[in-house]
């Protein structure tokens, strides 16, 4: 089956700066992708490569197998979603914003209105001007006029960026039925919750390049046999666990290291041995925001983010 | 918000220019610019006629075509109109349309809107083009009717004398007089043409309308310059006057040709350039 998204060797320059370099996408039919960086990291640059509103200049991206660069329109079939805010006509009402998207997608879309509206709870503004709209109706707006092409791929841009705390959730729910119901989403965000709460696979991005595609369980597994220790003696069971695991770190309130949980075990009766008392051994996983600043802000030790410092 | 039901796209009949012009135009009646545009083009003749009308000394425009029976009949007063239309009031009304039908959408992000619909790229630019055309066909109708109608209930509707001395009835003067409109709409769509392509390679509104406006002034200076009288043949300016051709006796077809060609030297690779930067344009604005 043809991946919904797979682009490859995307390159976007602007004069002496490359916001998007050499970035490789795959994304598969019933995927919800988070497509992480920070702000600037070439997100929306690649998502507009994706929709063909914009040239790469090295690589290509595929829709459900098709180039927008090379069919135009037609490689957009099936395929709905905003880049950046939605954008509409604010002398227009919701309503009528909808029918003009609807009647230059045809095919039905007119008849999708009533239904897009209800599902993003605009029913009842639909008459007024969107240029009385707040930024959430618009970007509520924009989730209707996307499912009114009836996608099987829907591109997010940062869809919950400007939203309060209601209008997140709202939106977060809705973004979840709508991948429930076997739509594939690829979610644009720097917001590492919201995409540790939707996504199931996950792209990195930081300065224009791609440094982690996968899942994002397997991600967080990665970072898994770290522990966290607490004793009556912190400075004699930094010893004695050194001996065990070699390398032992010391933190605010105690100690941390790596193990497999027999070699924890061992740890815990070398520990009793030494009558030295646990308070607290704790197994840690790190948290996405973690892994992802490891991977974006530069390390001190080379002024480059390292993929291989950031799963350890 | 509830949950939607999400369908796989089928087999349909695609939409094309005809959808793109269709909007174009409902957009431009939403606007309050188009109204400013023709409620122009009903004030300056309903100006002209009122100064007529309270000048008791009998003058009027001087050395311009039919300004010597504006009082005579109605069918002078938008003959004249088109006259002094063509120095700023016209392009200026024209620009204001095309030169903003592209860029305002670039500026505030709706080009990307429409850009990822089903409707291909040279739909969007050929609705935009016949929109813009169809608003500067409005204004010119617009401009000449005022001035006719009303001029005609001012002064009547009596025979018109024509560029060569003959006199006319009124129903030829009204068919000449459309007919000269017609002639006119030729440099005015050129001038659209030329807005299209300010609008599309600057993306920037309000230099695209100003620029439009400058080219037309700036071929009329080049028109004032009698050094280079060689070239007014192939100014634009010129062929503002082409219509006084078919208000001639018998009618002089040569000026009309000379500013369809003209015309289409100016308009035709404005377009094309216009079109191979809208198809080639990186859309990132918004």
């Amino acid at each position: 089956m043809t991946a919904p998204i797979e682009a490859r060797g995307l390159v976007k320059r602007y004069g002496e700066i490359t916001a998007v370099d050499r970035v490789d996408l795959t994304v598969q039919a019933g995927d919800v992708y988070g497509y992480l960086g920070p702000n600037g990291a070439g997100k929306t640059t690649s998502l507009r490569m994706l929709l063909g509103l914009i040239r790469p200049d090295e690589g290509s991206a595929r829709l459900f197998g098709h180039d927008p660069l090379l069919e135009g329109a037609r490689a957009l079939d099936g395929v709905a979603g905003f880049v950046e805010a939605p954008r509409f006509y604010p002398y227009l009402s919701g309503r009528r914003n909808l029918e003009l998207v609807a009647d230059l997608d045809g095919g039905g879309a007119r008849s999708r209105i009533d239904e897009a509206l209800d599902t993003v709870d605009l029913s009842a503004r639909a008459r007024d001007k969107v240029g009385g709209y707040s930024h959430g109706m618009r970007q509520r707006l924009g989730i209707a006029g996307a499912l009114l092409r009836a996608p099987r791929l829907l591109l997010l841009d940062e869809p919950t960026t400007g939203l309060d705390p209601a209008g997140m959730r709202d939106m977060r729910i809705l973004i979840r039925r709508l991948a429930a119901q076997g739509m594939t989403v690829l979610l644009s965000s720097h917001l590492m919750a919201e995409v540790e709460e939707l996504c199931d696979r996950v792209a990195i991005v930081g300065a224009g390049r791609v440094l982690y595609e996968g899942a994002l369980g397997e991600l967080l597994a990665g970072t898994a046999g770290r522990y966290e220790l607490r004793t009556t003696d912190n400075a004699a069971a930094a010893e004695i666990a050194a001996r065990v695991v070699g390398d032992v770190e010391q933190t605010s309130d105690g100690l941390a290291f790596h193990a497999d949980e027999a070699t924890a075990a061992e740890i815990t009766l070398a520990l009793g041995q030494a009558d030295i008392g646990i308070t607290a051994l704790v197994p840690r996983t790190a948290t996405l925001e973690e892994l992802f600043f490891r991977m974006t802000e530069p390390s001190a030790a080379n002024g480059r983010p390292a993929l291989e410092e950031a799963v350890r | 918000m509830s949950a939607a039901t999400v369908a796989l796209p089928r087999s349909r009949r695609r939409p094309g220019v005809a959808a793109v012009y269709r909007w174009e135009l409902l957009k431009l009646r939403a606007q309050k610019r188009t109204y400013i545009g023709f409620a122009a083009a009903v004030a300056v003749p309903l100006i002209f006629i009122l100064a007529l009308a309270l000048d008791n000394s009998g003058g009027g425009p001087e050395e311009l075509p039919f300004s010597s029976y504006v009082r005579e009949t109605g069918f002078a007063i938008p003959l004249v109109s088109l006259s002094f239309g063509a120095f700023w009031l016209l392009p200026l009304l024209t620009a204001l349309v095309a030169g903003d039908i592209v860029a305002n959408e670039d500026h505030n992000g709706t080009l990307k809107t429409i850009l990822t619909r089903s409707v291909e790229r040279w739909h969007v630019f050929a609705g935009k083009v016949l929109a813009a055309l169809t608003y500067t066909a409005a204004v010119l109708v617009i401009y000449v009717s005022v001035g006719l109608v009303v001029g005609g209930l001012v002064w009547g509707f009596d025979p018109l004398t024509t560029l060569s001395g003959t006199r006319i009835d009124a129903g030829r003067a009204l068919v000449l007089t459309a007919a000269g409109t017609l002639a006119y709409g030729l440099p005015l769509a050129t001038v659209a043409a030329i807005g299209l392509l300010l609008s599309t390679v600057t993306r920037n509104s309000a230099a695209a309308v100003v620029g439009t406006l400058m080219v037309s002034i700036f071929m009329q200076i080049i028109a004032a310059i009698s050094a280079l009288d060689a070239l007014d043949p192939y100014l634009l300016s010129t062929q503002f006057n082409a219509w006084q051709g078919i208000l001639r006796e018998p009618v002089d077809w040569d000026p009309i040709l000379r500013s369809a060609w003209v015309c289409a030297l100016y308009a035709l690779p404005a377009l094309g350039w216009a079109l191979t930067d809208f198809l080639r344009r990186d859309v990132t604005g918004g």
